[in-house]
């Protein structure tokens, strides 16, 4: 296998435990638990209804971030960063 | 400070406000294609990341969007996931590869990788349908903007937001449009969270809306969410933490639909083109999202807290309700402009506001007032509201210009120069997209002022056919090198196909009463999902016909083709 090509797959490996997260905050924690997660607080908000509202977005943007500075190092170690 | 009235306050400030902006186009007025389109590939990523939550948050965002949340309460919540989690996708799926790739437009993008004329163009189409119907939405905002806070004729208002639009996109290119769009962003940043902040402080005490929301109600040991629950459910309205959008399915497809809708949207996408690099589009994709989380957290404090104020303003305490000729100046005001009616069924001179239809005395609340009074609502001065009317002109005029580029520049770049007259010089291209830009403002501005029966459903629309037309077509042709032009074109016109039957079926072709079809079917028949969660069933269908037909034909891209992935797939050699 190529150097390329094991970047492309430790992308691909990434993006996708990103995705996992991305999600669980949103679909899984904000939708179809929140019922469940509601039983649950956080000061004054209900937790499934604040996954819904603040939480997930928050997770969002550290997601964003994340990946860009995990991408940032891949590139440097396979050697296909800019210059 | 002089006793300024609130009109001749909103004049001045608002008009400083489009002052700042042609000042700062011709500073940054564009004179290459390069400049025009992709502002010279020179922009910092966190200015680029303030751009586009300008370029992203429309009219819809700064003004509907609280109200929508306040009367949906926890169902509210797809519009917040939905319009924010689209960014991982951009910033992990399409940004940092479209950006390699390095040209000016998105159906560039398809054309080339599908190796097809056809597929540039069918590109074209589904981008101009998407941005035309989402700008008339901008322009309507305008024209709202100008006749409710400056008190002028709705059609002279949207005169003025036409003509300062184009002053600075078609000077400015999208150099220009960058520019303005950053002072825009924080015009409008700090007019939304200027009032909540306020509002916060009056009802929790805490100057963070988004500590206050989870906070206790000043003076009480009583949670402000709780009471909210608590007075809602007295009037016979669904608990607010709790009330779902449709079922639970539902709210899933219509949050997916938002987000892959706004990760295919041609004009946010074509932000990331005016960064330096491969490794700007990625970060800059995050600050984009933590400037447009400034106010998409901040606009579930607004909804609940304008929903709260709006009930103890007309029911003080339980039982004792506001007399209709004690009504404060903001109910009069809004009164006026028909966003607001009232309708004393029992004859008892007195407000009833609750859920049953029958005994319900507030016949109208319109949505958008929950941003555009919340100030008034709360007593707050008068230049907080002055800010407000110019915060929703810099939404809706940052979003309108950004819409501007991508038609233009879908119309002169990929329909001139790419199809019909190749051989136009640097100079006759630029000329050209100035003047198509000048016939989009003017169709737009037509359009804003005679709807078509569609506008209604508009927004929606874009969303859909950007969610099942664009983005699989963009991921697949990075993700897989052997999508062939075919699989790809069938997969596109299926995927918008079924989006645009589902969507007809129930609103009637092109929005037009009375010509929806299969009529013994119940609304929302398909698993029970609305028209306007449907993008992501035509996403699904869009992916699904691609394989099919590729797995099929048994066909692969040439081998050129194939090269170029490899090579979008890598930063290194990015230009």
């Amino acid at each position: 296998m190529s150097l390329r090509d094991s970047y492309w797959k430790a992308n691909l490996r990434l993006m996708v435990f990103c995705l996992v997260i991305w999600f669980v905050v949103s679909f899984l924690f904000g939708i179809l638990l929140v019922d469940y997660l509601n039983t649950f607080r956080l000061g004054g908000y209900k937790l499934g209804f604040w996954f819904a509202q603040q939480g997930s977005i928050y997770t969002f943007v550290v997601l964003i971030f994340f990946y860009s500075w995990r991408m940032n190092k891949l590139d440097r170690k396979y050697g296909v960063n800019e210059e | 400070m002089m006793d300024l009235d609130l009109k001749t306050l909103t004049y001045i400030v608002v008009f400083s406000t489009f002052a700042m902006y042609f000042a700062i186009a011709w500073w940054a007025r564009a004179s290459t294609t390069s400049e025009f389109y992709v502002a010279g590939k020179g922009i910092h990523p966190i200015l680029n990341g303030m751009a586009t939550g300008a370029d992203w948050m429309s009219a819809a965002s700064f003004i509907s969007m609280a109200g929508l949340i306040a009367f949906l309460g926890y169902g509210g919540s797809v519009f917040l996931m939905g319009w924010t989690g689209g960014y991982v996708l951009l910033a992990m799926l399409l940004a940092p590869y479209l950006r390699k790739y390095g040209k000016y437009t998105v159906p560039e993008f398809i054309g080339d990788r599908y190796y097809s004329k056809l597929a540039r163009i069918v590109a074209v189409a589904c981008l101009i349908i998407a941005s035309l119907t989402y700008i008339i939405g901008q322009m309507k905002g305008v024209g709202v903007a100008f006749s409710r806070f400056l008190e002028v004729e709705f059609a002279l208002g949207l005169g003025i937001g036409m003509f300062v639009v184009w002053v600075y996109a078609v000077l400015g290119g999208m150099k220009g449009i960058t520019y303005t769009q950053i002072a825009q962003y924080c015009v409008l940043i700090f007019a939304y969270t200027v009032p909540a902040v306020f509002i916060s402080l009056q009802l929790t005490g805490e100057p963070i809306p988004q500590v206050g929301l989870g906070s206790k109600m000043i003076g009480t040991d009583m949670y402000l969410l709780d009471k909210l629950d608590l007075i809602v459910t007295d009037l016979g309205f669904k608990e607010y933490t709790t009330a779902k959008l449709g079922s639970t399915l539902n709210m899933f497809a219509y949050t997916l639909s938002l987000m892959i809708g706004t990760a295919g949207l041609p004009h946010v996408i074509m932000r990331f083109f005016t960064v330096s690099s491969v490794k700007a589009a990625r970060s800059s994709a995050g600050w984009a999202l933590v400037f447009i989380a400034l106010l998409y957290t901040v606009a579930p404090a607004v909804g609940a807290m304008a929903r709260l104020n709006l009930i103890n303003t007309i029911q003080p305490a339980a039982g004792e309700n506001l007399s209709y000729e004690q009504r404060p100046d903001w109910f009069k005001n809004w009164e006026k402009t028909g966003l607001l009616k009232f309708e004393d069924k029992n004859g008892d001179g007195k407000i009833q506001y609750v859920a049953d239809k029958d005994t319900n005395e507030m016949v109208k609340v319109d949505r958008d007032i929950m941003v555009l009074a919340n100030p008034e609502i709360a007593k707050l001065p008068n230049w907080v509201i002055a800010l407000v009317a110019a915060g929703g002109l810099a939404a809706a005029l940052s979003t309108a210009a950004g819409l501007l580029l991508a038609i233009s520049s879908s119309i002169s770049h990929d329909l001139m120069k790419g199809i019909l007259t190749p051989k136009i010089s640097e100079k006759t291209e630029l000329l050209s997209s100035r003047i198509v830009m000048t016939i989009a403002i003017l169709v737009a501005g037509y359009l804003g002022l005679n709807p078509p029966g569609f506008a209604a459903g508009t927004v929606a629309l874009a969303f859909g056919l950007a969610a099942s037309s664009i983005f699989p077509a963009l991921m697949m042709g990075i993700f897989s090198k052997k999508i062939t032009a075919t699989a790809a074109i069938a997969g596109m016109i299926a995927g918008i196909g079924v989006t645009l039957l589902y969507v007809f079926q129930h609103h009637g072709i092109m929005f037009i009463k009375g010509t929806e079809f299969l009529g013994s079917f119940d609304r929302n028949w398909f698993l029970g999902i609305d028209p306007k969660a449907f993008g992501a069933v035509g996403a699904l269908v869009n992916f699904g016909v691609a394989f099919l037909i590729q797995a099929i034909t048994s066909k692969q891209p040439p081998q050129h083709i194939q090269d170029m992935v490899d090579d979008i797939r890598v930063p290194r050699g990015s230009s």
